[in-house]
């Protein structure tokens, strides 16, 4: 009785060599659980709301404050009644001794409803305002890393529709195409989005990954139709073609798959590029409107507070980035390389 | 050669158009009326339409674009919007300061990322090959906002070893004084790409046939990377240096912008934070006009380095 072995496919391979390259599956892990930590913030389980001002203005990081005494720290003041006394300026407000007759008088219609007492400390500090860094910092990875995703899906999709029609079709297809790379090409990328960002006047999220997505698609586009013109006059192509199989077909369920190892590590380079360049124009106030946290507005408030010694929020975001960006990275060379193992010699 | 150069200049006019023409489309069309912009929030009609008027925009899309054609080869984009000073002026005396940064930065790049590049290829796959690759790669991950603000505060509010940003009218105080911190803080960051690609050049002629021959012949090693594999290498490295020279210049924004250097990037940063327009257009194109010379120059480079390239 003989059974036939399957053999493994091009996925469960390279699956495999991913799982025995060490430092491909700790960066794995990295990355997943920073998705896992966006999905939940997405979901509203995780920071549902980073504008509350829970700590004291530049609360400090609770682990440091052990070593550090907190004389730096305004005298914090924990109830309602005594947050009014005195203000952000240390003036006293001319009608504090009236405020307890004033409360006995109209119990209810006073005044704002007095607020929670405020954390002298917060886990990764607070910033200006008294906004948790770590609430912050969720959100702002949630931000970053949706922005960068969904505009290196937009990217990698425009690129390989792009690369399969120019490279399948060739011919005048070819050139217009080659055209239209050679203009996007021509002006430096930054340069290009600078030129977007300022044209379109409303700042926000979708704009920022239409920007990023409709100008990244040029390096997908090159490596995408190189490997079209390689494969559409390949033995199963034409194969196809003779059975019957339309254009459509032949490119896209024919050829796609074997070139999807391609477009896979350029979509998780795109990824890493594309992060970087949100926290530049939202750094700049470019990018995420200001109601909307992000890497990049983290460091540039964070750009501020330095200069008053106040560093935890630039560490933590600063931190946060390079953490995912190197995991990406070296996912990105392991995935390079159990996708292709060719390459590597 | 001739030949060959007339038709990459014939073959570049398409791309030109096609840039000129994204950029039109772009300012002219999707960012709607900049009458509004520049009227400001309290206009009237008759000052929009005043405004209109005067930028042309009132008349049928084919004359403006005659009109914006005429202003890239006439070089005259007339005045910036917000100071009122001639475009054109703008840019003439911005390439100074931007130059003084660049050209110091990329000089010691390429020399540090060579140098590394070499030394680390001469050892390839051991623990300071790996060691430093991965070096790299962290410090490449970490964006050049982090290393400016922490640089800028440490070396210079702290320290006080570098002026925390200025700029003067000398060029030698500027050099010795203004440019050196954003000098080293940019080439924290640049080296470690080009050393990556560098290393990958260098690797691939450490395999060629001459080297065997060489090491046959008796030829020490730091004689073969240093002439024999250097030079090359050294073909790949300095069209890739050369290609890159446009993107440099908008490249350093972020360095003339944290430290108040009066250069070309900081100037198209200011003219997006206000909208202004002329500036922008005028910089995309003549960055694009650029970026393409430089890429037939590097090309035209290769062709006379390495003989072996056929180009025809």
């Amino acid at each position: 009785m003989t059974t036939t072995m399957r053999s493994p496919g091009l996925w469960t391979l390279a699956w495999r060599r991913l799982c025995r390259d060490r430092v491909g599956i700790v960066s794995l892990w990295v990355v997943a659980f920073y998705f896992g930590v966006v999905l939940m913030a997405l979901g509203g389980w995780l920071a549902p709301d980073w504008t509350r001002e829970v700590g004291v203005n530049y609360a400090p990081p609770t682990w440091w404050m052990g070593a550090q005494e907190s004389e730096d720290a305004p005298a914090a003041p924990t109830t309602a009644q005594a947050n009014v006394v005195a203000d952000l300026y240390g003036l006293q407000d001319p009608l504090a001794s009236e405020f307890a007759v004033m409360q006995a008088a109209y119990p209810n219609e006073v005044g704002l409803p007095p607020e929670p007492p405020r954390m002298q400390t917060l886990p990764l500090g607070g910033d200006k305002w008294g906004h948790d860094v770590l609430t912050k910092l969720i959100k702002g990875s949630q931000t970053s890393l949706l922005v960068g995703f969904v505009a290196a899906l937009v990217a990698t999709a425009l690129g390989t529709l792009f690369g399969a029609v120019a490279g399948y079709f060739g011919r005048w297809v070819d050139d217009a195409f080659n055209w239209l790379y050679g203009v996007f090409t021509a002006i430096p990328y930054l340069l290009l989005v600078f030129a977007i960002a300022a044209v379109l006047q409303q700042r926000g999220v979708v704009t920022i990954i239409l920007i990023l997505g409709l100008t990244g698609w040029t390096g997908v586009f090159r490596l995408v139709r190189a490997e079209y013109l390689k494969h559409k006059s390949r033995e199963y192509v034409l194969a196809a073609g003779a059975i019957g199989a339309s254009n459509m077909r032949r490119m896209f369920v024919h050829i796609l798959p074997n070139v999807s190892h391609v477009i896979l590590v350029q979509l998780s380079l795109n990824v890493v590029g594309f992060i970087k360049s949100e926290v530049i124009l939202s750094f700049l106030g470019f990018g995420v409107p200001v109601d909307v946290v992000s890497w990049g507005s983290m460091l540039n408030e964070a750009q501020n507070e330095l200069i008053l010694g106040k560093w935890w929020q630039l560490a933590a975001a600063g931190l946060a980035m390079a953490v995912l960006v190197t995991a990406f990275s070296m996912l990105t060379d392991a995935l390079r390389d159990a996708l292709d193992p060719k390459l590597k010699q | 050669m001739i030949a060959y150069l007339m038709r990459r200049i014939w073959q570049m006019i398409p791309t030109l158009l096609g840039v000129v023409l994204l950029v039109f489309f772009l300012f002219n069309w999707v960012g709607g009326d900049p009458a509004y912009v520049l009227a400001g929030k309290m206009a009237s009609p008759e000052d929009i339409a005043n405004i209109r008027h005067q930028l042309g925009i009132d008349r049928p899309l084919w004359e403006q674009l005659w009109i914006f054609i005429r202003q890239i080869v006439s070089g005259d984009f007339g005045d910036s919007w917000s100071t009122h000073e001639p475009v054109s002026q703008i840019f003439r005396t911005r390439l100074g300061p931007s130059m003084t940064l660049l050209i110091p930065l990329m000089i010691l790049e390429t020399a540090v990322a060579v140098l590394i590049a070499l030394l680390v290829s001469a050892f390839r796959g051991s623990l300071l090959d790996r060691s430093l690759m991965v070096a790299s790669t962290m410090v490449m991950s970490i964006s050049l906002l982090v290393y400016i603000i922490v640089g800028q505060y440490v070396f210079a509010s702290v320290l006080g070893w570098f002026p925390v940003k200025g700029w003067s009218q000398q060029l030698s105080q500027n050099l010795t004084t203004y440019a050196v911190l954003p000098v080293l803080l940019g080439l924290l960051v640049s080296v470690a790409p080009s050393l990556r690609l560098y290393r990958t050049f260098i690797l691939d002629e450490v395999g060629q046939d001459y080297v065997r021959t060489a090491r046959a012949k008796g030829v020490s090693e730091m004689r073969i990377l240093w002439v024999h594999v250097l030079r090359n290498a050294g073909i790949p490295i300095v069209t890739n240096l050369l290609m890159g020279l446009p993107a440099l210049l908008t490249g350093a924004f972020l360095l003339e912008r944290f430290f108040a250097i009066p250069g070309i990037g900081r100037e198209i940063i200011l003219a997006v934070e206000r909208s202004d327009f002329p500036i922008i257009k005028a910089a995309t194109v003549y960055v694009a006009m650029a970026t393409l010379v430089a890429n037939l120059l590097g090309d035209m480079l290769y062709r006379v380095l390495d003989p072996r390239v056929n180009l025809d």
